[in-house]
């Protein structure tokens, strides 16, 4: 039982804890459900606060490992085996961090069915840490397979009026990739005798055209999670019909389950496999890019460019982890912390009027600037941050993975980047044209609406700010001075470069 | 008969005498009190499973190689012996509810399992055949058991006379086992066939006519087509009785037989195992996915179950491969009847007298009004999926290590793909249950909820300790070599 007081143990399954103190709340008492959810939530983000302070980031090892036998029986050589390191501590430490500003998000949102609201939350949170912290491949793929369920209800109970149709399309979108990725895993199991992702990766002797039939049914599962271009259009549904807890969650941590999947097991593994599929994933990122930010423009509904503006940008994440260098990988681990924070500020901020004025047609905003003024403010600064404006997060992210991109031999030319840095200025097109549309020129007739109603449009209120102050800290943080962020992952993104131009470079 | 004979068949003798004893006290039972013939139909069950534990690691044969008890033989035995015991629990309150409450029906299910136990011990064609009739005829009679209700009438029908034509087939096919080797022994068959004494033509007829006779009782396509009606008529406890016991004593014997008896025509046999699971998990999950009715939605899901089953089958003639497939088969039967009879329990309790509550849509709302009885259909019905945290995913990927490791990468890309289509309608009864309102009633009664709650928390738990049940299906299949 020595497993259980394992850090990585007690930080996965904490919210365990918070379940089963909610089985004895009854379902009346809703704000106690809420409080007692948040709380757990909240000493879960402390634990992950812990595991940090433990954490050395000089070491590019994996670390603070808890590692014990599982299942040793016939012929099945399976771990219990959680580690951190600087590839997952920072998604480690995101997830924690947007779990407890969610929850608080749904105070007056979420009314129905609170309780199984909270218990399928914290399940979910669980199956996240879960999937960013498992070194056995056996594992990973319970907690990747069952981070889908949580979010199934989710969706499917509490989102918008085509919440079923949504929900069942994410669900059998993401079981597609990820039943293939099984198989591969199962081959790796029988050829290598273990399952277990640091053995695997130092035998590393599979053959190249194996590793190409491997690497693309992990790439199946998830290219689909990220989503690349052409297999995204599971993501507007969901993120658009999900309530907006699950859409911030959605677009703020399970996306990069995808992304973080590339990072940690095909690339490390199938090497080979990786130099060679690079310009490919480099030709798809592009192409989501403009894609991404061709369509966001298009879409009359806000959320529905949020999400389409994550497709865009999700293409940079890609492009600078398959650039395979240095630059672009610590660009795109970076860029993902950047995209949960701004694209998960951007549904929070939407979900708030939402709230107030059910409607999210961009044709009924306008002028909302004088009215909100606070509101306006803060969505101002996560749309820039969303663009990449210098000394803002999304910025630093974007400019490393570009940089990345333009000298990588693995990409092996500079087109792709030059044509993703005019993702960066349609990103500003669709964000400000967002932004013009509700904020400025003359008052749109929601405004008027709600005055008829009886009750003025409201800024926001305390809870609302007090959600929002913790993101734009960090917006601003990693804008202004992101040598902290980028230390902590540096050495182990250094090491597994290395290692890869040490195998298929040569 | 020799002390070693009485011991081999020992488990099979306490139950089958037990049986006959209950039939003449059940006659002294009074009509009111019928439920004390099922607490002693489960006492027997319960004794049984004792003795067949206690015989864990014997490895014998008797009565001159008729009966074999080995690890094999064992670990089957247990399954179908808890099934007969969950299969008694979901039926006490079932068959007072539904007016059909008579002392024969326990003493009949005891009768099937002891056809189903003989079955898994069987070392001989003719045994083969007799566990096969001691089985069927017992279940011929449940599936009609609800008379005079037409829809239970037909079902008893239906599945006598297409039991009884594939029936015809096994015998059939032993007779050219026989013909071809001269011998029904399934050790003597070995001997003869192996080296190349024997006319193999023959041989690989009678085999795959075996085939097709066990593909009729564990609902293979192309020789399923009774199951939805049979499984939709009969009363939902036999039905949930049926479709697991049947099930597994059916592949007990298949996989008995042919890894034993028939490795040296592997070559022609591959080819139809691999065409034969295919089908069965392609079609089975394609229709499910037009249902409406619970009962004929779970009938199509047994199908597509058989094929995934039948998976474990294809690599057979792999010597390196076999025990691993075998052991992934038995453990797959495993967490298949667990969340079977799981899933008819909350169908069972969903049920109304009048033969109402089968449908669809009566699910909806229920996890407002029951979560707990919600929460257990979820289990069951990711575990049919095949998804964490539950049996059904383990024992999948028992299955499909098997298969990949006998190099089947086709058939393992059928097998994941037909999930996915079988996520589809699976979620739909979980999409139902949670996502639509309505106003579902439900019947509370103390077996029931306990059966439904126990196989739920033991799909989830076993899934996360699952080393004994590993090494126990692992150990049960070395000793069949």
């Amino acid at each position: 039982m020595e497993f259980l007081l394992q850090p990585l143990t007690l930080l996965t399954f904490f919210p365990l804890v918070g379940i089963l103190v909610l089985f004895f709340i009854p379902s009346e008492r809703k704000d106690v459900l809420r409080w007692t959810a948040l709380i757990v939530s909240l000493i879960t983000f402390g634990l992950s606060i812990w595991v940090l302070t433990m954490f050395n980031a000089s070491n590019p090892d994996l670390q603070l490992l808890a590692q014990y036998d599982w299942i040793q029986v016939a012929g099945w050589n399976i771990q219990y085996y959680l580690a951190v390191d600087g590839l997952s501590i920072l998604l480690v430490l995101l997830t924690t961090f947007l779990t407890p500003i969610s929850i608080l998000s749904t105070w007056t949102a979420v009314e129905e069915r609170v309780k199984d609201f909270m218990l399928f939350f914290l399940l979910l949170e669980i199956g996240m840490l879960g999937v960013f912290l498992a070194q056995d491949l056996f594992l990973f793929y319970i907690f990747w397979e069952f981070t889908l369920v949580p979010m199934y209800f989710l969706i499917g109970i509490w989102g918008g009026p085509r919440r079923i149709y949504a929900a069942i399309k994410f669900f059998l979108y993401t079981m597609a990739g990820s039943i293939l990725m099984l198989l591969a895993i199962l081959w790796l199991g029988i050829y290598g005798g273990t399952f277990s992702v640091p053995d695997l990766i130092a035998q590393g002797n599979i053959p190249a055209n194996i590793q190409w039939w491997l690497f693309l049914a992990f790439t199946a599962a998830f290219a689909i999670k990220v989503p690349m271009w052409p297999l995204h259009s599971w993501l507007p549904d969901a993120h658009v019909e999900a309530p907006t807890a699950g859409s911030v969650i959605l677009a703020g941590v399970m996306l990069k389950l995808g992304t973080y999947g590339f990072l940690r097991f095909n690339i490390p593994l199938f090497p080979e496999a990786a130099v060679r599929a690079a310009p490919w994933i480099a030709l798809f990122a592009t192409i989501g890019i403009i894609y991404g930010a061709a369509v966001s423009y298009a879409q009359a509904d806000v959320k529905k460019l949020v999400a389409y503006s994550s497709v865009s940008h999700l293409g940079f994440v890609m492009l600078g982890l398959f650039a395979l260098n240095s630059q672009g990988m610590q660009g795109a681990i970076l860029q993902m912390i950047n995209h949960g924070l701004s694209t998960g500020a951007l549904f929070l901020l939407v979900g708030m009027i939402y709230e107030q004025t059910h409607t999210r047609e961009l044709k009924v905003y306008g002028g909302l600037w004088k009215v909100t003024p606070i509101f306006g403010t803060i969505m101002l600064i996560v749309a820039l941050s969303s663009m990449g404006l210098p000394g803002l997060n999304g910025f630093v992210g974007e400019f490393a993975i570009l940089l990345g991109a333009f000298g990588s031999r693995a990409i092996g030319n500079a087109w792709f980047a030059a044509i993703s840095a005019l993702g960066v200025i349609m990103a500003a097109v669709y964000i400000l044209y967002m932004f013009q549309k509700m904020f400025l020129g003359p008052q749109g007739e929601v405004v008027d609406e709600v005055k008829n109603h009886g009750h003025g449009l409201r800024d926001l209120n305390w809870r609302e700010i007090a959600i929002m102050v913790p993101i734009l800290i960090l917006i601003f943080w990693i804008g202004l001075y992101p040598k902290p962020f980028f230390d902590l992952m540096a050495p182990a993104v250094d090491q597994l470069v290395a290692s890869i131009s040490s195998v298929a470079m040569r | 008969m020799t002390q070693a004979d009485f011991s081999t068949i020992l488990p099979l003798t306490l139950l089958t005498v037990w049986a006959c004893v209950l039939l003449l006290v059940d006659l002294f039972i009074p009509n009111t009190h019928k439920g004390i013939t099922a607490l002693l139909a489960a006492l027997g069950l319960a004794l049984t499973l004792g003795f067949t534990l206690a015989q864990i690691g014997v490895q014998q044969t008797g009565l001159n190689g008729m009966i074999m008890l080995d690890g094999f033989s064992t670990f089957v035995s247990a399954l179908l012996l808890v099934s007969g015991l969950l299969g008694v629990a979901l039926a006490y309150g079932y068959v007072r509810r539904m007016g059909i409450e008579r002392g024969e029906y326990y003493t009949l299910l005891l009768f099937s399992v002891t056809g189903m136990m003989l079955m898994a011990q069987a070392a001989d064609l003719i045994v083969v055949f007799l566990a096969l009739e001691l089985l069927s005829f017992p279940l011929y009679v449940l599936a009609a058991f609800a008379r005079p209700k037409i829809e239970s009438e037909e079902a008893g029908l239906k599945y006598f006379l297409l039991g009884a034509f594939s029936t015809g087939f096994v015998v059939y096919g032993t007779a050219l086992v026989f013909g071809a080797t001269g011998s029904t022994n399934l050790a003597a068959i070995v001997a003869f066939a192996s080296p190349g004494t024997s006319n193999l033509l023959l041989l690989s007829i009678g085999a795959a006519l075996i085939l097709v006779g066990f593909g009729f009782k564990v609902a293979a396509v192309p020789f399923h087509m009774w199951t939805p009606d049979v499984y939709q008529g009969a009363p939902s406890a036999v039905t949930a009785f049926m479709s697991s016991g049947a099930k597994i004593a059916g592949f007990a014997a298949l996989l008995r037989v042919f890894a034993t008896a028939f490795p040296s025509i592997a070559v022609d046999m591959t080819g139809i195992l691999w065409a034969l699971a295919a089908l069965t998990m392609i079609l089975g999950n394609v229709i499910a996915i037009a249902q409406t009715n619970i009962k004929r939605l779970l009938a199509y899901s047994s199908i597509a179950h058989a094929g995934y089953i039948l998976m474990a089958f294809v690599p057979y003639g792999n010597p390196d491969v076999a025990p691993v497939s075998i052991a992934a088969g038995l453990f797959y039967l495993v967490a298949y009847a667990l969340t079977n009879f799981g899933a008819w329990g909350v169908v069972i309790a969903l049920e109304k007298g009048t033969g109402k509550g089968l449908e669809l849509n009566d699910y909806a709302g229920l996890a407002r009004k029951h979560p707990a009885l919600a929460a257990a259909m979820t289990v069951f019905m990711l575990s049919l999926i095949g998804l964490p945290p539950t049996l059904g995913l383990v024992g999948k990927i028992y299955l499909f290590r098997a298969v990949i490791d006998g190099g089947f990468y086709g058939l393992a890309v059928i097998g994941v793909l037909t999930s996915l289509v079988s996520a589809y309608y699976y979620l739909r009864v979980v999409v139902i249950m949670y996502m639509r309102d309505g106003e579902p009633e439900t019947e509370h009664e103390s077996f029931l909820d306990l059966t439904t709650m126990a196989t739920a928390i033991a799909t989830v738990v076993i899934s996360l300790v699952p080393q004994f049940l590993f090494a126990w299906a692992s150990s049960a299949v070395l000793k069949l070599f």
